[in-house]
């Protein structure tokens, strides 16, 4: 049928639903709603980790592959290096923009490597915004609470603390270095609520929030006359050989020559893991979220936590082809716009923490209510159009003009019509496991936002995302930077990868492939 | 999956892709109609290193000029956003080297007349209006340079809040102003000079400091899993 016929269902519809509520799920209910449809519970798509920090652990095939893959680099390797710094930050989002920058501050020598450019990273992308408890009926122990209890209560406590206490003064030192936080006419900052959270948390700009803040950090490490090295992608950590980080090799892309990096501390901040591409979803996530990082610090030895769950977000794109797994933020839900069946019900309160609104989907989609595209994917409506009903016409172009504009190019006004979604790969809720400050189990290796895990437990809540990767990235940035002074420069050896090699031997060999991945090959083989 | 065929939506595009002939810097190759310009570089064959970012159309990595065909314009365009269609010939924007100021800017005095120190090109405008019409966010980006220079900081922070910072404005500048950076120095001037503190944010950080919330983390951080599952689920 015509995709404008289909939408008919959700505009008749619209009036009948506004009168609806929908409770949230108790815990019982969503736990399981959860473990029938939410996609880390197929157990076909997870295998144990056969060897390394983790050995006997449970995660993704596409991971552990990756994992248990061998290292570009060979004992041939000179490792003279070329330079040599207090901090090496490798990553250039969020997190690694945060680390260089309180790094700098506290005085120490900073070099940033990332991949890809300056700023190419997911935190671009963070349209829904940052959560602080500024809100006078809000608290961080309330923030906390939220947090753990859309984390299924598998936070690490010590690391939550720190987040949602440490909020505020991020929040402040973003708006002294110029970001622009949306306003309430009294000059408060004005916050919105998010799903899974019990108060208005959320602080934005716009639907440009990731945007804002990282234009604003990436003109500061440029001004701080930071040194970059871009387009070089990390590919082995180098350690002494007793359980110290002391810097890495990177990959220069634009000449494919080996750079050798001694450094202090290294600061890993790569982001995640969406181009692995995990159970054929698609993503959200930027070019090079590939988890580069979890192996370099896997095979140094650092161990892993929660590497077993995934955040689908609830709303990628579906149709148009061309924006399928293309975020529709969460904000859209957050200012009240409603999942619609192909019957035009509803079917779960659309505010309910991210896993429990994917499952649910999943479950319309698998029980025959979805929506079906001619290139075989499956989705529900979202309700776009109410929004302008709800709050006044002119809302969606004001509130969301990012999406807006995204989907005008492909000749869609998502103020009149609904837009078709399916859960996408969004996040790893996991990563290498940190103290408070940052720190792994390897000596003065740091890993700070996405790649780091145990902060948010088995789920993220919408909008904890910048603020982790700000108060850690400050946190390792920090640390670092105070212990270059009395520190000397340790030696530069490859003797974890030795061992490495070793115990994947015992184990019936590497994965075959090598690892990290740098890049999705999405280049077609032609001829 | 039991499904009727009444929630199908038509797309025949996608049941026999239409084969298009474009030119990518000026070679030509065949590709599925509607695809986006960074997947028609991939299903040519071709490796992406430069060029590519969050393919979401927010990072500003994929700038590009193309033309559609026989249409004699040369328009610009995110390649990640933008669909390929018969005829069209498009290149990616090489990095240009637009030179970008240097400053503290917590530690600046006067912003507004700062600006003709850090950026003397910026009233220099000639008016050609080639930077508006390069701007693949709809940015009326001349406007925001003139606006800029009379000092109306708050006008260009908001017309330049949808900015991906992709470049695209600078090249065509005939008085070699870069205005996309024009525009960061004033809007990070305008929230860090001439935008309120937040009062609230203030208190707030001294309530913790002055551990106003240290009794309630000492009565949650002592209860054993139960009572925490139980007091999280009351929390509306």
């Amino acid at each position: 049928m015509n995709i404008h016929a289909l939408q008919q269902i959700v505009h008749q519809t619209r009036d009948a639903r506004r009168k609806q509520t929908f409770p949230r799920l108790s815990p019982a209910d969503r736990d399981q709603l959860i473990h029938k449809y939410h996609p880390d519970y197929r157990a076909s798509a997870y295998r144990p980790l056969r060897f390394g920090p983790n050995e006997g652990e449970k995660t993704v095939v596409e991971l552990a592959t990756l994992l248990e893959g061998d290292s570009p680099i060979d004992d041939r390797i000179d490792l003279i290096p070329h330079h040599q710094t207090d901090v090496l930050v490798i990553g250039g989002g969020g997190a690694g923009c945060a680390a260089a920058l309180h790094a700098h501050e506290a005085g120490a020598k900073v070099i940033l490597a990332t991949k890809l450019r300056l700023g190419d990273s997911n935190s671009v992308m963070a349209q829904g915004g940052m959560q602080v408890s500024v809100a006078p009926e809000d608290s961080p122990v309330t923030h906390f609470l939220d947090t753990l209890k859309g984390g299924h209560m598998e936070n690490d406590h010590r690391l939550l603390k720190v987040m949602v206490e440490e909020g505020p003064s991020i929040a402040k030192w973003l708006i002294d270095l110029g970001v622009l936080f949306d306003r309430q006419a009294d000059g408060n900052l004005h916050v919105k609520k998010g799903g899974g959270s019990s108060k208005p948390r959320l602080l934005t700009c716009s639907d440009y929030t990731g945007l804002e803040i990282m234009r604003v950090l990436k003109d500061e490490v440029i001004n701080r006359k930071i040194q970059l090295l871009e387009f070089c992608a990390a590919v082995e950590l180098l350690g002494d050989g007793d359980g110290t980080c002391t810097g890495a090799v990177l990959k220069d892309l634009d000449n494919q020559q080996y750079v050798v990096v001694a450094a202090k501390s290294v600061i890993v901040a790569t982001g995640g893991i969406g181009r692995l591409h995990i159970q054929g979803f698609p993503t959200s996530n930027h070019y090079g979220a590939t988890g580069d990082g979890l192996c370099l610090c896997y095979r140094i030895g650092a161990k892993l936590s929660h590497i077993d769950t995934f955040q689908y977000h609830p709303s990628g794109a579906v149709y148009p082809e061309q924006l399928v797994g293309a975020l529709v933020t969460e904000g859209i839900r957050s200012e009240g716009g409603h999942l619609v069946n192909a019957r035009g019900e509803r079917f779960v309160n659309e505010l309910d923490t991210r896993d429990v609104v994917s499952s649910s989907i999943i479950r319309e989609c698998e029980e025959g209510r979805g929506i079906r595209t001619m290139s075989g994917r499956i989705g529900v409506w979202l309700d776009t159009p109410l929004l302008d009903v709800e709050h006044g016409p002119g809302t969606v172009e004001k509130h969301f003009p990012a999406m807006v504009r995204q989907f005008e190019r492909f000749g869609i006004d998502i103020s009149k019509e609904p837009v078709l979604i399916y859960p996408t790969l969004h996040y790893q809720n996991g990563g290498v496991k940190i103290d408070t400050n940052s720190e792994t189990e390897v000596n003065n290796l740091f890993v700070a936002g996405e790649a780091s895990g145990g902060l948010h437990g088995r789920n993220r809540l919408m909008g904890n995302s910048l603020l982790d990767l700000m108060v850690f990235g400050k946190r390792a940035g920090l640390t670092a930077a105070a212990r270059a002074g009395s520190m000397k420069q340790g030696k530069l050896t490859l003797k974890h990868l030795e061992r490495f090699r070793a115990e994947a031997k015992r184990h019936g060999d590497l994965s075959g492939v090598v690892s990290p991945m740098i890049l999705p090959a999405y280049t077609r083989k032609v001829g | 999956m039991t499904q009727d065929d009444d929630n199908l939506i038509d797309q025949p595009e996608v049941l026999k892709p239409r084969m298009v002939t474009i030119e990518i810097s000026g070679k030509q190759y065949t590709v599925p109609e509607g695809i986006t310009v960074i997947k028609a570089m991939w299903y040519a064959g071709q490796e992406v290193v430069r060029g590519v970012g969050c393919l979401g159309g927010f990072c500003g990595a994929c700038a590009t000029y193309y033309r559609t065909k026989d249409d004699p314009k040369v328009k610009t365009c995110l390649a990640c956003q933008t669909a390929v269609q018969d005829g069209m010939s498009f290149t990616m924007m090489p990095p240009f080297p637009a030179r970008k100021a240097v400053y503290d800017i917590r530690a600046l005095q006067d912003p507004k007349q700062d600006l003709f120190n850090l950026y003397p090109e910026a009233p220099l405008c000639r008016n050609c209006n080639a930077c508006t019409e390069a701007c693949p966010q709809k940015i009326d980006v001349r406007e925001g340079v003139w606006k800029a220079v009379f000092g109306d900081f708050q006008s260009v922070s908001d017309m330049f809040m949808d900015c991906v910072m992709c470049g695209m404005c600078t090249p065509v500048c005939i008085a070699d102003i870069a205005p996309n950076l024009v525009a960061l120095y004033v809007s990070r001037a305008q929230g860090a000079h001439f935008t309120e503190k937040p009062a609230g944010l203030e208190t707030r950080i001294k309530e913790i400091k002055e551990g106003r919330f240290d009794d309630e983390w000492n009565r949650i951080l002592s209860m054993n899993e139960q009572e925490l599952t139980e007091l999280c689920a009351k929390v509306k």
